[in-house]
Formats: C-alpha cells, structure tokens, sequence
C-alpha cells in the first residue's frame, strides 16, 4: 500500500522569524487540513486515542475534518480537551497520539496535533464556536487557586455544572505557564486569552494580585468555600549548586521567560523591564523550556546561543518540533556536557562557564542512560547570559502554615486517584501534583477534579481519614 | 481588582525625593505584618518592583509605602497624584520580621530604611522589649518620620552624615559607641542601604549580638519562582522574596548582594534618562 506523505502547515522561514516573536507555524488551510485528515486509515482499533492521556475522540475529530465538517470536529474534541487551540500547539504529539498512529510505523503519522490546532482556530477565528450557556447556580462555590491549564479546566467543568467558581492569581495576568513560560512564537497570548474569556462568560470570576498563603490563607479559602481546587503548577525553578550560580547573568529559565513573555523585555526601553543581552547565550537543559529559552534569546539578538546538554538527543525530552525549529533558527546543540562552574569578572558579571565531557553509562530511574563525566575533559565556553533549565517544583507559598497539606519528597502535594489532597475540601491537579509535566495532564487532572468536586459537593461525602496517595514518589 | 486599580489616597513629600503614599489594599492592610513587602506594578507597561510597607491600617483598608525616587519606576510613581491608581499591587509578599520578646533590641535604620525600622520598633516595642532606634540620614532635610519614630521606641539616637542634625556620623560610628558603652544588647534589627547593613553586621558580629537584616534585592515576581532575588546566606542560595527578606545578618555575603543590585545599572539609566526626556523632567 501507498501511503501519502504527512503534511505540515507551511512555517515562517528561519531567518525571518528569529527576527520577532511571531507564531512560527502558519496552520493548515481548508483544504490542506481536509486533505492530511483524508490519509487517516480510520482504524477500528484505534492507538491514537489509547495515546491521548484525555482520550480524545481523534478517529471521530478526523473524519468530521475529512468530511469538511469542521464545527463538528470541534465539537468531538470538546468533549474532553476544553483547550484544543492551546494543546495542539504545545502537547508532545509524537509521544501519545502521533506516536501510536499506526502510519507512524512508516515514519507518517498523521498530524494530529495541527489538525486539532485547526479547528479550534478556525472555528475562534470566525467567531464560531459554541456560546456558553451559564446554568443556574446550585448554590455552592469553589476555589480555584492558579489559573493555568489545570485550573482553567477544573474552573471551567465547574461552572458548566452550576457551580460559582472564583479563580485566584497570584500574578497581574491570569494563565499561569500559559503566559509566563510558553513564548509567543510557540503560543500567542490572544489565544490564552480566549480561553480566559470563555471562562468569565461561564461566569467564573478571575482574581489577579491574589497570593493564596499570603493575601488570603488556604484555611480561609476552605472557611469561605465549599471546595478548593489547587492548580499552582510547579513554579520555583531548580539552580545548579555550582560556583559562580549567582554572577549577574546567570538565570533561571523561569525569570528569563517570565522577563521576555509576561513583562515583554524584548521591548525594552517602550516596557520598563530589561534582561540581560550580549553576543553568547548558553542554555543548560534539554526540555521544552530549554528549546525555549534558547529561541527567546536568539529573537532578543544573541549572535550565538548554545545549548548545553548532559545526555544526547535521543535522551532530550524536548517535542521534537521544538528541537527542529531551534536548529533551524540556528541554535547549537552541545552534547554530553554537563556544567562545573561559571566564571564571572569582578564586578560579579558572567564570562564563562567551565564544563566537563559525559559519557553514557547505565540507565538511571527515569530509564534514559545516566552521564558520567569524563575525568580531565574540562573546557570552558565564553558566555555572556546563562539560562539553567533543568526543571522545577512545586511553590511553598501556599503550604506555609499549613502542616494537613502533605506533600512527597519533590514537595508534590499528595492526592488520591479523585484528586483528594490530605485536607478536608481541598482537591488539587497539575503540575502541583506532577512536578514538571505537561499542559495536557495538567488539563485531564482538573477535569477529574472538578468531576470528582462535583461528586463530594452532591453526595454529601465525608473526607477520608487518610488517603491513598498516587504519587508518593 | 485589576480593572479598578489601587487607587492612592495621599501622596506626601517627606523629604527631597522621599515619599510617602497611602494607598487603598484592602487584603493587603488585613495581613500585612511589620518586615512584609509589596511587588507593584504602575501601569501595562510597567516594571514589577518590590517595596516594602511601612504601615497597614486594616479598617481603612490602606497600607502605606515610603519611597525614594532612585530608578525609572519610582520617580514615576513619584509623579502620582492623590486619586490616581496603581495597576497592580500584590502581597503582603515575604515573611514578617521574627517578633518576640527579646529583651534590649536595638533598630539600626538608615535613610528610606527607617520607614521600615519603624514598623519592626513599633512592634518590638508592643512585645515587651526596650527599644533603641539608631536611624541615620545623609543630612538634615533627609531626616524623615522623627516623631512616629520617637512614638515606638525607649531611646532614640538620630544621626546626620553631615551633622547638620543629631549626632554626626554614620549609623555605624552612633551604634559602635553605643556597643562600646553597653554590649549587652539582645539583637539587632537592620536595614538600610546594604553597605550600611554589611558593617553593622561586622560590628555587631564582634560583639556576639545576634542581629537580623532585611534585604532587598531585585525581585520580578516576589513569590519564589524566578530566583531574581537569589542570595547567599551561611554558604546556601535562597530566595530573598520567600526565604527572607530577613536574614541572619551574620551569614549574609554582602558583597554578592551589592554586586547583583548592580547587575541593569546600564539598563535603569538608560530607562531613568528616557523617562526624564519624555517627561522634562530634572533628575
């Protein structure tokens, strides 16, 4: 059998978009979506909906598409991923759906990602999607505390079921890793917005400059409310304990991102936030936020900007998409490095970084193949900016003063399989449970959430005296 | 909230540059605890910056911020009237200054620090401790709060760089002799610019008196999640805005702290100056 080759949206040339900070990937036409939808082999058993951690109904979402009836395809989707425009652009596709295509076997799969980015944004773009009609109250509230993927989810659920929900953020701008980590060439803030927008039509009421822990206490929240949903994500970035991790120039991933994508640095002096430019950028990590933080700095005029990684490409847990349009823009991938110090002058400024050589041992816990540093291959790397990307963790904010609210050794706030943390009320999904993860499993965890909110607010349930964890670690 | 903004109810000149601005935050007043801090932000396009309160006045709904005009942001919250409004103002960010009886303490402030060292003698004062305030300024229009400062305090010394009022000299030069009359202190509380901070630590270090700082460095978010604020304290990096901003002033690197508030240098000037521009301003 033939099979037609994979089709991509066309995509901003490199060299023009390293320029600004522009949606790269343009989205498929009508006609190229009906076309790449038109190659899926409608497989009776089908993998790719196994794939999805939220299951969505893709075989049935691609037909529709194939059939030119797009709203329906919409509609398919929404039933159980409320943000399609955004998880289309920013889920790892080749490791759930995609990856499980059986056309992947040919190396083909199809483009599932872009074809559910396509009608979300087809159906947003022409004012075309479903309008949402608030039900009655029944009488009862929730707390939601953070207002990224998680919590937008749970809010959502909730209200559509009648519930009053208030969402709490901490920052001036609702959207947590939405708006703050995720850049705009990979996810435009309009788009997050609309999201938000259909929130407050759903009547949820969005509290920005709220810190949850200081400004208002979790033991307040659950006074006022009849559930609290906890969605804060994992927002404290790890540093390396190396010399020099605090010379001036040296970031963590998050306050760079959060420098350029919520505060808009790369329009300094017009904004009044700056960050730090030079020639040299190395960014030490291999995820996601690493392939971003590095094509943020080539777009803010770095003339060079490194990658520093401790495995190989095959142990980066980046999406492959980010990885390939970081080389395409030019970013340079040093593998098997890992960092021994950074060198700075003497007024405390960044000018190099030492590392040493790896390599690949055995495989460690997370099952990809430990680096083990070479003895005597230290080098250094002239660096003007250092952006360490090597994960973060749930915030202690909002735990302070609150011993009930256990947590594991990553501080990861324990719940059960209904999303029950340790305190009487309180329900908790997302990153705050995860650590690092990703937007989808964030959204599936506030959907079970509010589900689960909704079962103990209509049946009366009583609290387990204890509960059985999921994610002890 | 954001709609509305922070509306500013009174906005006071104390001093050449130094302001005092009240400002409706009604969460905020509620929790606000002596040593806690604000991150504000003026408008869209503005900056997040940390200060820290002076006083909060939970039934009216008002903290009060004292302020120096030194980077773009405050000399533009300086131009701020009465019945304007401030974006964005979240907190009472930080944790509250450790208050408790310790016995003699003494509050070691310089410049906009004594707004701060105020709130701290006032609540020393309230469990049970004798309070002596050292507060020093550049020179006689500095001097600042004299009479709330006197209101919350056992003793009071005042110093003027210049001597044009008070006891001339440093903060430094006032708190050595003090410790050289009378070592047995039970704690210090210090803050001001950090150079200041830094040699009452050394001093205070010599005497064995247990002495805490309250820091402020840069800050973006001010909840823990960029490490803008990292300091290093007794060998170990911590995050001022959710570890501190007190700290043990003993263990404090000092050096890297003044080094790190260096770090935009040519950045602010270069916003201070096309502020100036645009607004005519003088600075």
């Amino acid at each position: 059998m033939k099979v037609k080759d994979r089709l991509n949206p066309p995509e901003r040339p490199p060299e023009e978009r390293i320029k600004d900070f522009n949606e790269v990937n343009l989205g498929f036409t009508e006609e190229m979506a009906i076309e790449e939808a038109k190659r899926c082999l409608q497989c009776p058993k089908p993998f790719c909906i196994e794939g999805c951690p939220v299951e969505v109904n893709i075989k049935g979402f691609i037909k529709q598409i194939a059939e030119g009836n797009f709203l329906e395809a919409l509609k398919i989707i929404k039933k159980t991923d409320a943000i399609p425009a955004i998880t289309g652009r920013v889920c790892p596709q080749e490791v759930q759906c995609e990856g499980a295509c059986v056309l992947n076997k040919m190396g083909k799969p199809i483009n599932i990602g872009k074809l559910e980015r396509f009608v979300a944004d087809w159906a947003r773009e022409r004012g075309l999607e479903e309008k949402p009609t608030v039900p009655e109250w029944n009488g009862k509230k929730v707390a939601v505390v953070g207002s990224g993927p998680a919590s937008i989810t749970c809010a959502a659920d909730l209200a559509k079921l009648g519930y009053k929900v208030v969402m709490y953020e901490a920052l001036h701008e609702p959207g947590g890793v939405l708006v703050y980590g995720i850049p705009e060439f990979r996810l435009p803030k309009k788009i997050v917005k609309h999201e938000l927008d259909y929130l407050r039509q759903l009547g949820v009421e969005i509290k920005t400059n709220v810190i949850i822990g200081k400004s208002i206490s979790l033991h307040e929240l659950v006074e006022e409310y009849d559930a609290v949903f906890l969605g804060t994500g994992a927002g404290t970035p790890n540093f390396l304990k190396i010399p020099g991790v605090n010379l001036n120039g040296v970031y963590s991933a998050n306050e760079f991102l959060t420098r350029i994508n919520l505060m808009r640095a790369y329009e300094f002096p017009n904004y009044d936030t700056p960050v730090i430019k030079g020639k040299i950028c190395g960014v030490i990590g291999g995820g996601n936020t690493a392939m971003d933080a590095a094509r943020s700095a080539l777009r803010l005029g770095f003339e060079k900007v490194y990658i520093l990684y401790r495995r190989t490409r095959n142990e980066m847990t980046a999406r492959a998409e980010e990885i390939e349009h970081a080389k395409e823009e030019g970013v340079e991938f040093m593998f098997l490095v890992s960092p021994v110090r950074f060198i700075g002058d003497e007024k405390g400024n960044l000018k190099a970084i030492e590392l040493i050589r790896n390599e690949l041992g055995e495989p460690d816990s997370s099952g990809r193949r430990r680096p083990v540093p070479i003895p005597g291959s230290e080098f250094t790397l002239d660096l003007d900016v250092a952006i360490i990307a090597i994960g973060q963790r749930p915030n202690k904010v909002l735990r302070q003063g609150v011993p009930e609210l256990q947590v594991n050794r990553w501080g990861c706030l324990l719940v059960d399989e209904r999303m029950r943390t340790t305190m009487p009320k309180v329900f908790a999904g997302g990153d705050a449970i995860r650590g690092e993860a990703t937007v989808i499993l964030a959204m599936g965890d506030g959907r079970k959430a509010a589900k689960s909110i909704h079962e103990y607010l209509s049946k009366g349930e009583s609290w387990p005296d204890e509960i059985e964890a999921i994610n002890k670690g | 909230m954001k709609d509305k903004g922070f509306r500013i109810i009174r906005m006071e000149t104390l001093a050449p540059r130094i302001k005092l601005m009240e400002v409706e935050a009604p969460l905020i007043a509620r929790k606000a605890k002596a040593g806690q801090f604000v991150v504000l932000r003026l408008h869209e396009k503005g900056e997040r910056i940390p200060l820290t309160i002076h006083e909060a006045f939970p039934e009216k709904g008002t903290i009060t911020i004292v302020f120096q005009e030194v980077g773009k942001t405050t000399f533009e919250l300086g131009t701020y009237k009465e019945g304007d409004t401030i974006m964005d103002i979240v907190g009472p960010l930080g944790n509250p200054t450790e208050i408790k009886k310790y016995g003699r303490v003494i509050i070691a402030s310089g410049g906009v620090g004594s707004p701060i060292g105020y709130a701290v003698a006032k609540a020393m004062k309230e469990a049970g401790n004798y309070v002596l305030i050292i507060s020093g300024y550049r020179s006689k229009e500095y001097v600042i709060l004299e009479d709330k400062l006197r209101s919350v305090c056992d003793e009071i010394i005042i110093a003027t760089d210049d001597g044009s009022y008070g006891r001339k000299g440093f903060v430094t030069h006032v708190l050595e002799e003090v410790l050289h009359k009378d070592p047995n202190w039970d704690l210090v509380f210090t803050v001001g610019p950090p150079i200041m901070m830094k040699l009452v630590c050394e001093i205070t270090k010599h005497h064995n008196i247990k002495t805490i700082v309250s820091l402020n460095p840069i800050m973006v978010d001010g909840t823990g999640m960029c490490g803008a604020c990292r300091v290093t304290v007794g060998g170990e990096v911590k995050f001022a805005c959710v570890d501190g901003p007190d700290f043990d002033g003993h263990q404090v690197d000092f050096d890297e702290l003044m080094r790190r508030l260096n770090a935009y240098k040519e950045y602010e000037k270069l916003a201070l100056e096309k502020f100036a521009k645009e607004r005519g301003l003088k600075i």
